[in-house]
C-alpha cells in the first residue's frame, strides 16, 4: 500500500494544469500563425501571398533578401507589370517583369512573355522546354509592395539548415524552462 | 516581471513596432506627392520591316524619347522603371503590348532625358498583320519606392502607323 500510495503522490505532483497550460498555449501559437496565413491567402487572392527574392535578377529594384506582398485579382495581366509566376519542373516561383502581352479578343486568353530588370535576356530560356509564353495558370500573383532585409532570416535558415535546426531547439528549450 | 529576458523582450517588441509604423507612414507618404509627369515619342526612321520566315512580321524602329519624369520622385523612391510599349490590336488578340525600350532611372538627376535609339526588344507580331497597321505608343512608368506600394501609370501617345509594305 505505500508503494501505490507514493506512484498516486508522484503522478499528482506532475502539475497538470501547467503542463495543459503550456500545451494549449503552443497550440495557439501554431494555429494562430495558420489562420493568419490561411487569411492572407483568402484576402489577397494569391496562393503565396508573401514570397523572399532569393536571385538578383530585378536589382536594383529588388535585391536579395527582400520580401514581396502579392495580389492576384481578376483583371488582366499588362506589360510592366511584376509577376510571380511558376515554371512546371522547377520548385521555386519566380519573380519578373512582364514586357509583352497578347490577349485573345474572345477568350481573354492571355500570352505573357517576361524579363528579369537586371537581365540581358528574355525568360524563353527559364520556361519549360518549347514553351514559349506564359499563361494564366502560370501566373500566381503580381507584386504590389515589398519590405528590405526582412527575408534574410528565410534565406539564411534555408542555406544553412543547422542554424534553423538551433534556432527551434532553442526556442523549444525555452518553451519548456520557462516558469510563468 | 522584472527580468532581463522580459525587459528585452519589451523594448524589442517595442522596437519592431516603430520601426514597421515608420516604414507605413514613409509609404503612405508617397500619396501626397504632386505627380505630373510628361512625355513625346517621335519615330525618326522604321529601320526594317520583314516577315520573318515562319510567318510573323517584325519591325525595327528609330525612337526619339523626350520625357520629363523628375516629379515622380519622392524621399521614398529607390528607381523609376520606364520602358516604352507598343499597343495595338489585331482580327485576333484584342490587345498586343510590345515592349520597345526600357530603363531603370535610380536618381532624381537622370529623370529628365532625351534619347535616341532602336527599339532594344524585338516587335514582333503573333501573326503578319503589321502591314500600314495603326499603334500606340505609350510611355509606363513604375515608380519601386525604398519600402511600400509600388505605383505605376503611363502616358498613352497616339498617332503612330507602319508602312504598308515591307522593306
Amino acid at each position: 500500500m505505500g508503494f501505490i500510495g507514493e506512484t498516486v503522490d508522484s503522478i499528482k505532483s506532475i502539475k497538470i494544469r501547467q503542463v495543459l497550460t503550456q500545451a494549449i498555449t503552443l497550440g495557439m501559437i501554431v494555429t494562430s500563425a495558420l489562420i493568419i496565413w490561411k487569411a492572407l491567402i483568402c484576402v489577397t487572392g494569391s496562393e503565396s501571398p508573401v514570397v523572399v527574392v532569393l536571385s538578383e535578377s530585378m536589382e536594383p529594384g529588388f535585391q536579395r533578401g527582400d520580401i514581396l506582398f502579392l495580389r492576384m485579382t481578376d483583371e488582366p495581366i499588362r506589360a510592366g507589370e511584376i509577376v510571380v509566376f511558376s515554371v512546371d519542373g522547377r520548385e521555386i516561383p519566380i519573380v519578373h517583369r512582364a514586357i509583352k502581352v497578347h490577349e485573345r479578343g474572345d477568350t481573354k486568353a492571355v500570352d505573357v512573355l517576361t524579363k528579369g530588370d537586371n537581365n540581358d535576356i528574355d525568360d524563353i530560356g527559364l520556361y519549360a522546354e518549347g514553351q514559349l509564353w506564359l499563361h494564366r495558370h502560370h501566373i500566381m500573383g503580381r507584386a504590389v509592395g515589398f519590405l528590405p532585409y526582412v527575408g534574410w532570416v528565410t534565406i539564411i535558415m534555408t542555406e544553412k539548415p543547422i542554424i534553423k535546426y538551433i534556432l527551434i531547439g532553442a526556442l523549444g528549450l525555452l518553451v519548456i524552462t520557462s516558469k510563468d | 516581471m522584472h527580468s532581463f529576458g522580459y525587459r528585452a523582450n519589451a523594448l524589442l517588441t517595442f522596437a519592431v513596432t516603430i520601426l514597421a509604423f515608420i516604414c507605413a507612414i514613409a509609404s503612405f507618404s508617397d500619396n501626397f506627392s504632386n505627380q505630373n509627369p510628361s512625355a513625346q515619342i517621335q519615330i525618326l526612321n522604321i529601320n526594317w520591316f520583314q516577315k520573318q520566315p515562319h510567318g510573323n512580321d517584325e519591325v525595327s524602329l528609330t525612337l526619339n524619347i523626350t520625357a520629363d519624369l523628375q516629379s515622380l520622385f519622392t524621399w521614398n523612391t529607390k528607381q523609376v522603371f520606364a520602358f516604352v510599349a507598343a499597343e495595338y490590336e489585331t482580327s485576333k488578340n484584342a490587345l498586343n503590348q510590345v515592349s520597345l525600350w526600357d530603363a531603370i532611372i535610380p536618381e532624381k538627376e537622370h529623370a529628365k532625358f532625351w534619347i535616341q535609339i532602336s527599339n532594344k526588344y524585338r516587335f514582333i507580331d503573333q501573326g503578319h498583320n503589321l502591314r500600314g497597321k495603326d499603334f500606340n505608343l505609350t510611355l509606363h512608368w513604375h515608380v519601386m519606392p525604398k519600402t511600400g506600394k509600388m505605383f505605376a501609370d503611363k502616358i498613352v501617345m497616339s498617332g503612330y502607323r507602319l508602312p504598308n509594305a515591307y522593306r
